[in-house]
């Protein structure tokens, strides 16, 4: 019966949908204020219509019912409760369902929060809203319906991947999809303002808030991501630039340009067209990493079992948003009326500058992710594009951009005395300098670029700091006035502070796990020991257990460093039931220099294991700097410009607040 | 020297078109030099690959052709029903790595005909087959799209 009320409730929210996609475009058209009103109220209900269906599916989930055949293909009665409720997202229906969850959540946040958005366009971006998840509701209903039931009904359900059991990757689609998602509000804005036919610094501010939070959501549900793959996958990497990595990273490259670029928007009144054109893109990346996962075109170690069926209807959804927003944007873009001017040297030009290098990145991991499908069509072969292309390209386009990060927020509106900029950041650059030749001397190997590689880094970290120094006139006023000043900063200010370092702590450690990260496979029997990196790993013992839904072996293995205990390590290998399949479990030790890594690998004819022991130096920090730049984007978010409102739509007092 | 709208905007497009056209170069040249094709057993029989090509080679892992040695290298054949390549891999193997399942495998042949891997993909789905595995299978006839399979694709 629950089943049936979710599966109505989601019928209705469709026909919601399609309502909430006309009245209101077609009152903000007439300038009709009853029909313009229907706008958030059918957001909100539909919001809420979602969430019954939601619940309905975890509520069948939770009480393991399977006569729902949804339920009965990805769960199992002794499946743990938190992978009952995790359940309902890890298969194709259920993550759609969310998708579209997560889709009516933010419609219903723009219906709360935008007061003080004029109605028309309002109403507009709901519309906009309205016709993402009318499509995406019927895509649920006429091809992945969750609520599907079976007859007769089976007395167990075949089980949940197994790899997918797992905290962190239980709370990753989630966060992924409200980035993927989030990305949706700027293109609803986006849209509406290209019908309007009106973008300026009231806009700008609108869309910001949204924007981030987006963003944040994207970056760190990406970090969780790699960082499941590091410690749940056991092959001591943490990025395969695989297609589906790459299908959530081109929408955050995209985004984090947009961000930028909206301040341009919002404090000069200028790139306008070019916002407008990045708010589509990112929306449209993220429709496309959506199609690229759900579809299975393109070989992926992350692949799940996938219908090409499927896939025709996502693409008919991409083809009709990207094409359809893009035509209106050609149409309409020319019309919007030409903002600010400044010189090619000034914080607008360095915003342009990072704009150009962000895109042209997205660009190029977007032709590598696709290259292959193209390359089958025209030819016939078959081939993949790896790793060594993307570290290759990719590097080169990033690294400029890198360097140029600490400059541009030195850099004053207009026209900018770059090489005052630059003569502000020497001690910046001494420091970086300084770090570089103590990394040269101490290390013992790697590549020749790895002390230049940290330095960037430092630079990034130090440089960011210096801005902040600049402002607050530290050291040069006294310790009272300077705190006063600190506290005076805009959020904003100290969050894009954060965001900076947070990309320097990531950088260097990616330079460190890629520069000098050690592997060893060896055939180990109990008793005996490999060493690395300085410690000595010793195969203890080798043990089985039993968990709530599968039988183990468990490696003990006890780490010494110079004849000193220090911890002792466990690495299992898993046979989940009922589906038999095994995972691995992989015991690390986190030094203040990096991860020791040990995996137990199959067990060897003549006695003992083969045992992959890595040493992965400050590889915590990728993730660390990650998770700084998440708590930037929230310190700027929380920004006191964006609570007291928008400035009125008013040129004057637009100009005034940019101020 | 105040620029007029139209020169930034000249100056803008001419710029991004100058970082586009570099990326694009890069693009290409990298493309160029790291992209590795996939052949099947029969393909890498029919064509002389020199054992200086990295390529990948995917099929079903022939049923009990799997040997361990005594040290971390395995020994498997990879099949697609007509010819068969003998692989050599030392490391461990991911752990979906099954006897009569679909694999890729990534190296580069030896003199001997013997493929040296050095990389065996992982997947995270028992019952996912990679697509270059299911088109070269179902050249030779082999595997098909059955029903029982249809069934299977609901599962994530």
């Amino acid at each position: 019966m629950i089943t049936e009320i979710g599966h109505f409730a989601l019928i209705l929210a469709f026909a919601l949908a399609v309502f909430q996609t006309i009245v209101p475009m077609y009152g903000a058209a007439k300038n009709d204020r009853a029909f313009m009103a229907t706008a958030p109220l059918s957001a909100l209900a539909q919001f809420a219509l979602v969430s019954v269906s939601f619940a309905a599916l975890t509520y069948a989930y939770l009480t393991s019912d399977f006569t729902v055949k949804n339920v009965y293909a990805n769960s199992h009665s002794a499946k743990p409760l938190i992978y009952k409720i995790s359940g309902v997202w890890a298969n194709h229906e259920g993550s759609l369902l969310l998708w579209v969850l997560i889709l009516t959540m933010f419609g219903a946040a723009v219906a709360v929060f935008s007061n003080n958005l004029p109605q028309t366009l309002k109403a507009r971006v709901l519309a906009v809203q309205g016709s993402v998840s009318s499509a995406f509701l019927a895509f649920i209903l006429l091809t992945s319906n969750p609520f599907e039931r079976l007859s007769p009904a089976p007395i167990e359900g075949t089980g949940m991947n197994p790899m997918l059991q797992d905290p962190a990757l239980a709370i990753h689609p989630p966060l992924l999809y409200a980035g993927y998602v989030g990305m949706s509000v700027a293109f609803s804005f986006a849209i509406a303002a290209l019908i309007e036919g009106k973008v300026d610094a009231a806009w700008a501010r609108w869309v910001r808030p949204w924007t981030l939070a987006a963003w944040m959501f994207l970056t760190i549900g990406i970090s969780l991501g790699s960082w499941w793959a590091y410690y749940e996958l056991g092959w001591g990497g943490w990025w395969f630039w695989d297609p589906v990595e790459n299908a959530s990273f081109m929408p955050w490259l995209v985004a984090t340009a947009l961000l930028h670029s909206a301040i341009v928007v919002e404090k000069r009144n200028a790139l306008k067209t070019w916002t407008i054109l990045l708010a589509i893109l990112a929306f449209s990346l993220s429709l496309l990493g959506t199609f690229l996962v759900r579809s299975g075109v393109l070989t992926s170690v992350h692949a799940f079992a996938s219908d090409p069926q499927r896939g025709v209807f996502i693409l008919l959804i991409l083809c009709f948003f990207v094409g359809g927003s893009l035509a209106l944007f050609a149409w309409r873009a020319p019309t919007l009326k030409a903002g600010g001017i400044f010189a090619p040297l000034s914080r607008e030009g360095a915003l342009v500058i990072n704009n150009l290098f962000l895109a042209v990145s997205a660009f190029a991991v977007l032709t590598g992710t696709l290259f292959p499908l193209v390359f089958e069509a025209l030819t016939g072969g078959k081939i993949s594009v790896g790793a060594p292309f993307f570290n290759t390209v990719f590097g080169i386009l990033i690294i400029p951009l890198l360097l140029l990060i600490p400059l541009g927020p030195l850099l004053s509106w207009k026209r900018a005395d770059v090489l005052g900029a630059m003569q502000r950041l020497w001690a910046a650059a001494a420091i970086a300098l300084l770090v570089a030749l103590f990394v040269m001397a101490f290390k013992e190997r790697g590549p020749w670029g790895a002390p230049l590689g940290i330095a960037l880094g430092v630079w990034l970290i130090a440089g960011s700091i210096t801005e902040m120094a600049e402002r607050t006139k530290f050291l040069r006023v006294p310790f009272s006035t300077f705190m006063a000043r600190l506290k005076g900063l805009p959020g904003a200010a100290i969050g894009m502070t954060l965001a900076h370092i947070g990309v320097g702590v990531t950088v260097i450690g990616i330079v460190a796990i890629t520069a000098w990260k050690v592997e060893k496979i060896v055939a180990l029997k109990e008793g005996a020991s490999i060493e690395i990196a300085g410690s000595t790993v010793t195969f203890v013992s080798e043990t089985p257990s039993e968990g709530p839904n599968y039988s183990a072996e468990t490696g003990r293995f006890d780490v010494t460093v110079d004849g000193k205990f220090v911890t002792t390590l466990y690495s299992q290998k898993r046979v989940f039931r009922p589906s038999r399949q095994p995972t691995t479990e992989v015991g690390i030790y986190p030094y203040w220099s990096g991860d020791l890594y040990v995996v137990m690998g199959d067990a060897i004819n003549t006695g003992g294991r083969t045992v992959r022991v890595y040493f992965n130096p400050l590889a915590p920090l990728i993730w660390l700097g990650t998770v700084i730049m998440f708590i930037g984007g929230m310190v700027s978010l929380f920004d006191r410009r964006y609570r007291v409102g928008a400035p009125k739509r008013a040129k004057q007092t637009a100009m005034q607040a940019a101020e | 020297m105040a620029m007029t709208r139209k020169k930034q905007r000249t100056t803008m497009i001419i710029g991004g078109l100058v970082i586009l056209g570099i990326a694009a170069a890069i693009i290409m040249s990298a493309l160029r030099d790291t992209i590795v094709f996939f052949y099947s057993p029969t393909e890498v029989a029919e064509k002389a690959i020199s054992p200086a090509t990295r390529f990948r080679l995917g099929g079903l892992v022939e049923k009990g052709s799997v040997k361990r040695g005594e040290g971390t290298t395995v020994r498997f054949n990879v099949t697609d029903t007509a010819k068969t390549i003998k692989v050599s891999y030392t490391g461990t193997l991911p752990d979906l790595f099954r006897e009569g399942q679909g694999v890729v495998t990534e190296g580069k042949l030896d003199g001997s005909g013997t493929f040296i891997a050095d990389n065996v993909l992982a997947k995270h789905d028992e019952n996912y087959m990679p697509k270059e595995v299911a088109d070269s299978l179902k050249k030779q006839g082999y595997w098909k799209h059955t029903e029982e399979d249809k069934s299977k694709d609901t599962k994530q």
